[in-house]
């Protein structure tokens, strides 16, 4: 199957400009290199710390930021070669979300105004039915239809990104690149959105883009992952390969950090010492080298390609030394908390046979 | 979760904080109670608005008065009452015998001061070093929480470090004074994972070599249960389970403690489908006769809605407050 989404060599590097004849003093190199492919109806999940580049790559794939250079087709179509009309067109079958919708949504539009925008300008509704499809959209995402007349300040975060869904999803997208959208939301929201994104996903068979700094969420949404470092990927694996047997130090490294729920879960700190360095001047040979715990005298002038190693792709020279074992020892929920989920849940679905029932 | 003949470092009574806002007061805070000890972690979990934060304010006896208000309760610190405490003296307190640390550095650090002066000036106040003795423990203190060169970035303004890094410098200038007591607020929460592991690490390094007991603020179940002894969750500005960490993980009681674990997805586990707790939390506003959990609970019944349940204890050290507890009881 061809795939909705190719991305090939995807680069973007601002020129840092200085002084009264604001002549280019520099680069950040802000993405480098980065390629992938998006499947129908998958997630691939994009993960690295603040920094990384990992919002400009989302960004540069829709052209909300012009990329340096690289090729980007969805649907086979060359998203680089199209003129304003034509960008047009793709954003109907590529949507974003952000973190933050606030942001992104105009405070002087209703939530009616603000949906019935892009079914208008994309011919998807007439005046006859706008306000039908509004509704129907509202419902989908898991809003009451009163909230229509709604202000965006009016709502909870929670409910502010189902409006961003809602806006992202009018244009019945094929792809929606999703920048850090629970990041900002209490754990028991952030259930919610996640379960909407996976729900609307099974619906409508849309692919995600789905950028994150959180391995858990990652692991719980994605299918594929892709690890970002200074703006290049790292590891690109299956998701179970990532998690299972992670193969970049840096990626061992995070998924080490990740605090876990569960006071007996053994701590294997492999703690990468320092910061993330500049992107403006990112270290020679491999970029991890001045953090990771494995490097050599090579890693310091030679910088790793990406190259295919069991299932994955991972840029390190040591790749085949990684251990066996993953930092993330495999738990469960304990006993107690899954009986009472089920004590809860029995609760809950008596209650619902008791209304159907009056 | 006490030693016992031993008096606590910090015991909150029935705290009770108000907020007066358009003229009608709100509850942020109600009756909340806990203790800490020398040595011991405490951590405050909770959703945005469940009061955690509130708590820790009034603590320090930081709360914006007005519109704040303390209604109720008390809060002593070794002995002392702290709502009764002059100004002056509670000054004194903090950043000497309580340390704080913040989400934000950079917010909490002064821009126009360097990390350096920052720390020697509250030497100086609080242990009355001479400036060339205040600069040289400052030093020191910057090597201790792993700055790097930190001889040279002593001198540096906050604004030129990274977050990680002026997060340090905030642990440094906290525990500058050797405090009895860490008051720590979201710490870690707007870090990357790889500095969150590196500055959790360095709060128990501390703790142990110091002895100082702390109280963690966060609203992630993974940093209470890796780093925190005895937890306590809030829900809508009340304390609804209290409990030693291994004891709330393998025992969870409340309702809202079991949707809030089961709502976390897992790095190290395949947790299928999450759970979702139904409905939001009431406004602070609400007048609320009976439990405030008891609209979103599946096991609510008349007696929920109408009795605010009590803090009781199911076993020692693990109180809950739900009429329905133990839950298996109530299948």
């Amino acid at each position: 199957m061809s795939p909705v989404l190719r991305v090939r060599g995807l680069t973007k590097h601002f020129p840092v400009r200085r002084g009264m004849l604001r002549r280019v003093v520099g680069t950040v190199q802000a993405v480098t290199d980065v390629s992938f492919d998006l499947a129908e109806g998958e997630t691939l999940a994009i993960v690295g710390e603040s920094g990384c580049g990992k919002s400009t790559i989302g960004r540069s794939l829709l052209r909300l930021i012009e990329p340096t250079s690289g090729a980007v087709s969805l649907d086979g179509e060359d998203v680089m070669a199209l003129d304003a009309r034509g960008l047009r067109d793709m954003r109907k079958r590529m949507q974003i979300i952000f973190q933050d919708p606030y942001g992104s949504l105009n405070p002087r539009m209703s939530v009616a105004e603000t949906l019935a925008e892009p079914l208008r300008l994309h011919g998807l509704a007439g005046p006859d039915d706008v306000d039908a499809k509004v509704a129907e959209l509202l419902e989908t995402c898991g809003l009451q239809p009163w909230h229509a007349g709604r202000f965006p300040h009016e709502f909870s975060g929670g409910q502010r990104q189902r409006v961003g869904i809602a806006r992202a999803l009018a244009t019945r997208p094929r792809v929606i690149v999703c920048d850090e959208p629970v990041s900002a939301l209490d754990v028991s929201v952030q259930a919610q959105i996640v379960n909407l994104l996976q729900d609307l996903q099974a619906e409508f068979g849309i692919a995600y883009v789905f950028i994150s700094h959180d391995l858990a969420v990652v692991r719980h949404m994605a299918a594929r992952v892709a690890v970002v470092y200074l703006g290049r990927v790292v590891e690109l694996a299956a998701a179970s390969d990532l998690f299972a047997a992670p193969r970049h130090p840096y990626t061992r490294s995070l998924i080490a950090a990740a605090p876990r729920p569960d006071p007996d879960a053994p701590v294997d700190r492999q703690q990468v010492a320092g910061d993330l360095p500049s992107a403006l001047a990112p270290p020679p040979g491999c970029a991890f080298h001045p953090r990771c715990p494995m490097a050599e005298a090579r890693c310091r002038i030679d910088r790793p390609e990406l190259r295919r190693v069991g299932g994955s792709e991972v840029a390190c020279h040591f790749a085949e030394r990684a251990p066996d074992r993953s930092p993330a020892v495999e738990r469960t929920r304990s006993d107690a908390l899954r009986k009472r989920l089920a004590v809860l849940q029995a609760a809950r679905d008596n209650t619902a046979e008791d209304a159907a029932h009056a | 979760m006490s030693a016992p003949g031993d008096a606590p470092l910090l015991e909150v009574r029935d705290l009770e904080v108000e907020f007066r806002i358009d003229g009608h007061a709100q509850r942020a805070v109600q009756g909340v109670s806990f203790t800490l000890h020398r040595g011991r972690t405490l951590g405050v979990v909770g959703e945005s608005g469940c009061g955690k934060s509130v708590t820790s304010l009034a603590i320090m006896r930081l709360l914006p008065q007005p519109p704040g208000r303390y209604a109720g309760g008390s809060i002593r610190f070794d002995g002392q009452e702290l709502l009764e405490l002059p100004e002056r003296e509670m000054r004194r307190l903090r950043g000497g015998r309580i340390g704080m640390i913040f989400q934000e550095p950079m917010t909490s650090l002064n821009p126009v001061y360097t990390c350096g002066d920052q720390i020697i000036e509250s030497l100086r106040q609080q242990s009355g070093l001479d400036a060339a003795a205040a600069r040289a423990r400052a030093v020191e203190l910057l090597d201790l929480v792993g700055l790097p060169s930190p001889a040279s970035r002593v001198d540096d303004y906050p604004h030129q470090l990274s977050g990680g890094q002026r997060q340090r410098v905030m642990i440094a200038l906290a525990l500058a004074n050797d405090p009895d007591l860490l008051i720590a607020d979201e710490p870690t929460t707007a870090l990357d994972v790889t500095i969150q592991a590196q500055i959790l690490d360095l709060m128990g390094d501390l703790r142990r070599r110091t002895g100082a007991a702390v109280l963690l603020v966060t609203h992630d179940l993974g940093v209470v249960a890796q780093t925190c002894e005895d937890v306590v969750v809030m829900y809508a500005g009340r304390i609804v389970e209290r409990a030693p960490v291994a004891a709330l993980f393998a025992d969870p009681q409340h309702p809202y403690t079991i949707g809030l674990m089961a709502a976390v997805p897992r790095i190290d586990a395949a947790v299928g489908r999450l759970e979702t707790i139904p409905g939001t939390v009431p406004p602070p506003w609400a007048r609320i006769a009976g439990c405030r959990f008891a609209s979103r609970c599946p096991l609510a019944t008349d007696q929920c809605r109408a009795e605010d349940p009590p803090l009781r204890d199911l076993s020692p050290g693990h109180g809950v407050a739900c009429w329905r507890a133990p839950i298996e009881a109530a299948a």
